[in-house]
């Protein structure tokens, strides 16, 4: 597959992005400035996809998903469609789900919900399956560390949920930042009341995506912070659990 | 792990390896007296055989289950001065090398300088086979085109099938009495011979048969004087064994792997055939002898697992025999290679994974020895769970078992004619090497160095080591216009060095079979009896005989870069090359990059990968099919041992940007670290060669320990390795290890003493190997959690 700027990396045999094994496909460009980010060189929006080159570069993407179709077969994975935000270019987005669709490739896309609300019925009824952040429910907090309203993120979710969508909802477990006491009670209150979805999976923040900072001369705000204990991992996992969550510790 | 088992294997770990001139004086022994000067030279060498097996010293271990040991005691290896003899300087490196050493005493010394030497110097085969062999050959052996397996150690690679649990050596004994009678002295010319070979297998029958009489014997006298009740019971059940079998058929547990075991250092003791022995398919061979003691009442769980316990503890016993020269690079180890074949399918084709399989594995984990090696068959037939097991003792970073496509083998035998029903039995041995067992003579004959005849068509037909022309003059390179044009100069000079090698083997495969018969090692395989004619000499049912080509992935890269380099985008041209390649890419820092970023073999890119196709194709055809002199044909491998690094270091700087010296890339595995798109992509590339054309591939890939730790990563591994062998991959093993690990074990050999690595189709103690391949092994990308 030929450099190009809107799919900023391919990664094969990802084993924690959805089911099975899974090719995902990085979208460059997110509105988000999570300070946990851990693909900190997906952020920056790259330009507009000019008509004449969205044929080649559907086609070469197509083909990068198709080499490993035969690990999908057997454990029942497929294609992922992660970030940056793939939402951000929902042009791309949706003529791949729709070509995997054809193809009968299981699809499955990874989305913080910060995009306009007329994409979501599309991704609703084109994506297999939506891996789906919820981070902080305090609108104040939200929009102070991550840059952008709660709001469209919780309203695009009760969309998804009205259209009985496939979602599996990921919970960043940052330290100091997202796991709260008053947080975590307020995202189970809100997918209770508000959504079909049970399923989460707690993501703990780790230290892996470090060394990109460094070598892309970023500030990274999450130098101090260390990861959160197994036994407060454990802690939460029971607490979403009493109240009929299924978790799932990681991707 | 009950005390005895605790302590049995403490010894064997413990027990220093020494080399032991016992079974040398003896056959010089034999031979001195002339008494079977008139023999035919098979019933010679049964004779022989009978001389060592009634004289040698006869060793029990306290509390030992299982007994029968080669040498005078656990890990006294012996030597083999008829196939190759020891110099005094070879005893003394063997003696004071650092690493995987054989201690040897003084006596040694002394009998080896006044007896053995005189005796033997001239008359090894050996010495044989390097007189008999062409100036071309030698040549290209010096060169390093390609290594002889046979020059150190007789034919072999061959596993037991099931015959030995149908039937007792008195029953054999019979059939040889049947045949020597149908014997036609009027129409057939063969007569005579045949009717030497058949006497020579009546008289190893014998010979192993009052062996295990002489452990009855001692037995006896142990029971006689133990005061311990339960071990005097012991001792006395086991003397009762050793006169069942293998004089007659199993018909228990202990007695089935007692009987194996005899014929194991039987066999090993005969000659030093390549790999040892081998119980093949273990777990379907042992299974109706626990069944039935299972519903007899008469052996618990506990006591098998004791059992089998004891019978790993007789393979960890006995070490490789000491190689010299350029073989002891080869495969510097004292592994020698037994497999031991779990799960697959059964002859009728179920699925062949039984309860006792479970316990197998449960024994390898729990006794983590180096030997045996172990390996799972995995056919669509067998459950996930049963692979799931395998990984969980592989995710411990001990290599082992190695996991094997029971699919694939079944299609690589039936494509060379033999029957479905034979071809379910079949298994590999050694690293990874298939065949029928029990019934064909599958017989390594050296590694193949397909990157140096790329050197040597680059230098047109030049060895720039030897400084030798040894090649044929296939032009000047720089004058080749297409990419056709260099790939056809390497087929020739390929096609030309595949010859000699044939050449020399057809004459060292007849050597073996005039000089070197093996009647005990034929007695138990399959139509040799019927056909009245040695293993050596084409009486297997199958007779296949194998070149192992090393380095596919180093060559492949390099032909990439070249074609895309130099033919493709015009960038730099053949001369600059190979001035660079002269110098050793020295202050050749920009061309050194161009080439490294030249597609690479394992990224699932068909620009390098449709070269190793094409590169295999070549290989193949110029080999397959062949005739070889036992009445089979040849067919190619593509295994390593450790060849890739003696290979590595006799080859200059090549194109792909590897540096002179450095090892080549191991087995199909891709160049150490040129892969970097992940596991489904490198099995993607390693699927693009035509796995049933092969009798075995070696594919290595190294985890992190990370990636099985949980029940997902597990799961994944299985359908990848699903997938693979979907593909119709032969083979895949894992090491799971990391680097910090490994370079921490290379700091401080002595605190990781029990560190235990995947080399090719082996594990070895990683601190026991030449820090060349210590090296390698770091070097080949780690697969990480994503």
């Amino acid at each position: 597959m030929m450099q190009n700027a809107h799919i900023f990396k391919i990664q094969r045999y990802s084993i924690h992005d959805g089911p099975g094994i899974r090719t995902t496909l990085f979208f460059q460009g997110c509105p988000l400035r999570c300070p946990w980010c851990h693909n900190p060189e997906s952020q920056k929006m790259p330009g507009k996809i000019r008509a004449e080159e969205m044929d080649g570069l559907v086609s070469g993407l197509i083909s990068e998903i198709e080499k490993d179709r035969i690990f999908y077969d057997d454990s029942g994975g497929g294609a992922t469609f992660s970030g940056g935000e793939p939402l951000s270019r929902p042009d791309l987005l949706f003529r791949l789900l729709d070509q995997c669709r054809e193809g009968e490739i299981h699809t499955c896309v990874d989305t913080s919900g910060c995009a306009d609300a007329k994409f979501l019925s599309g991704l609703a009824e084109k994506a297999d399956l939506i891996l789906y952040d919820i981070k902080l429910m305090d609108a104040k907090a939200h929009e102070t560390l991550i840059g952008k309203p709660v709001f469209p993120v919780l309203d695009n979710l009760r969309r998804l949920s009205d259209q009985k969508a496939n979602v599996w909802m990921r919970f960043p477990f940052i330290p100091g930042m997202t796991d709260t006491k008053a947080n975590i009670k307020a995202v189970m209150c809100f997918l209770e009341k508000d959504t079909v979805f049970r399923k989460i999976h707690i993501l703990p923040f780790h230290k892996a995506g470090e060394g990109k900072y460094e070598a892309l001369k970023f500030k990274n705000p999450m130098k101090e912070i260390k990861p959160p204990s197994p036994e407060r991992v454990a802690e939460v996992k029971a607490e979403f659990e009493s109240r009929g969550f299924q978790v799932i510790i990681g991707g | 792990m009950n005390p005895r088992i605790d302590s049995l294997r403490a010894k064997t770990r413990a027990k220093e390896v020494s080399l032991s001139h016992e079974r040398a004086e003896l056959v010089t022994d034999f031979y001195e007296t002339h008494a079977a000067m008139g023999e035919p030279i098979p019933v010679q060498r049964a004779l022989c055989l009978k001389h060592i097996l009634e004289n040698k010293k006869i060793y029990i271990e306290d509390n030992e289950l299982i007994v029968g040991e080669r040498g005078p005691e656990p890990k006294a290896v012996p030597t083999y001065p008829e196939i190759c003899l020891h110099s005094l300087e070879d005893l003394e490196i063997l003696n004071s090398r650092p690493k995987v050493a054989y201690k040897v005493a003084g006596e040694t010394r002394q009998i080896y300088e006044k007896k053995i030497i005189p005796f033997w110097k001239g008359r090894t085969i050996r010495e044989k086979i390097f007189s008999a062999m062409a100036d071309p050959w030698l040549d290209a052996f010096d060169a390093g085109i390609f290594t002889e397996f046979q020059e150190q150690r007789s034919p072999g690679h061959t596993a037991g099938g099931d015959l030995i649990y149908r039937k007792g050596f008195t029953d054999l004994k019979s059939d040889i009495r049947c045949c020597l009678d149908r014997l036609d002295f009027f129409q057939d010319p063969r007569a005579m011979e045949k009717q030497g070979v058949l006497r020579s297998l009546d008289i190893a029958a014998d010979a192993l048969i009052s062996f295990a009489g002489r452990h009855a014997l001692e037995l006896d006298l142990l029971a006689a004087s133990e005061k311990d009740p339960g071990r005097k019971a012991e001792l006395e059940n086991m003397a009762a064994v050793c006169r069942r079998v293998p004089a007659h058929k199993p018909e228990t547990f202990h007695e089935a792997l007692q009987y194996y075991w005899f014929l194991h250092v039987g066999i090993i003791t005969e000659l030093n055939p390549w790999d040892a022995y081998n119980p093949g398919r273990f777990d379907q061979n042992l299974y109706p002898f626990y069944q039935r003691d299972m519903e007899n009442g008469t052996l618990t769980r506990e006591q098998a697992k004791e059992l089998l316990s004891c019978f790993w503890i007789k393979f960890h016993n006995h070490p490789a025999p000491p190689k010299v020269g350029v073989t002891a690079k080869e495969s510097n180890t004292y592994v020698d290679f037994c497999l031991i074949n779990l799960g697959g399918v059964t002859p009728d084709n179920r699925d062949g994974v039984n309860e006792l399989t479970y316990l197998v594995l449960d024994v390898i984990e729990e006794m983590r020895l180096l030997q045996p090696s172990s390996m799972i068959q995995v056919s669509r037939k067998n459950p996930d769970r049963f692979i799931k097991r395998a990984l969980k003792i592989i995710a411990t970073g001990f290599g082992q078992p190695s996991v094997f496509n029971t699919d694939a083998i079944l299609q690589e035998m039936t494509l060379h004619g033999k029957t479905i029903e034979d071809s379910r039995s079949a298994g590999a041995s050694g690293c990874v090497e298939a065949g029928v067992f029990g019934k064909e003579a599958y017989i390594l004959t050296g590694y193949f160095n397909l990157p140096k005849i790329l050197e040597i068509t680059l230098h047109n037909g030049r060895d720039p080591r030897t400084k030798k022309q040894i090649g044929l003059e296939t032009g000047d390179p720089e004058q080749f216009n297409t990419f056709d044009d260099l790939f056809e100069a390497y087929q020739l000079q390929l096609n030309y060095f595949v010859d000699i090698k044939i050449r020399g083997s057809n004459i060292i495969e007849q050597i073996n079979g005039t000089h070197m018969p093996v009647p005990l090692l034929s007695l138990v395989t399959e139509d040799c009896i019927e056909n009245a004619r040695d293993y050596n000499q084409g009486g297997a049912r199958y007779n296949t005989s194998y070149i192992q080509g090393v380095g596919i992935g180093t060559l492949t890269d390099c032909l990439s870069a070249l074609k895309y380099v130099v033919y493709d985008q015009r960038r730099v041209s053949m001369e600059k090359i190979l001035a660079a390649l002269e110098k050793d890419f020295e202050e050749e820092d920009i061309l050194h990059h161009q080439l490294k970023k030249a597609p690479k073999y394992g990224n699932d890119d068909d620009a390098a990968d449709d070269i190793l196709r094409q590169v295999f194709q070549a290989f193949h055809n110029a080999v397959t099919g062949r005739p070889n002199a036992r009445g089979g044909v040849y067919r190619i491998d593509l295994l390593p041992t450790t060849c890739h690094v003696y290979f590595g270091e006799i080859t200059g700087a090549l194109p792909d940007g590897r540096k002179a010296g450095i090892p080549f890339s191991e087995g199909i595995s891709p160049v150490q670290g040129a892969d970097t798109c992940g596991p489904t992509a490198v099995l993607k590339s390693a699927a693009k060669i035509d796995h049933l054309k092969t009798g075995g591939t070696l594919l290595n890939q190294k985890f992190l320990p990370e990636l099985m730790k949980d029940e997902k990563g597990s799961q994944t591994v299985v359908h990848l390795i699903r997938s693979y062998f979907k593909m119709d991959g032969h083979h895949i093993q894992f090491n799971v290890v990391d680097e910090k690990t490994l370079r921490e074990a290379q700091k401080n050999p002595e605190a990781h003493r029990d560190l235990i690595v995947r080399v090719a189709g082996y594990s070895d103690y990683f601190v026991d190997l030449t820090e060349a391949l210590q090296e390698e092994i770091i070097q080949r990308t780690a697969h990480a959690v994503i």
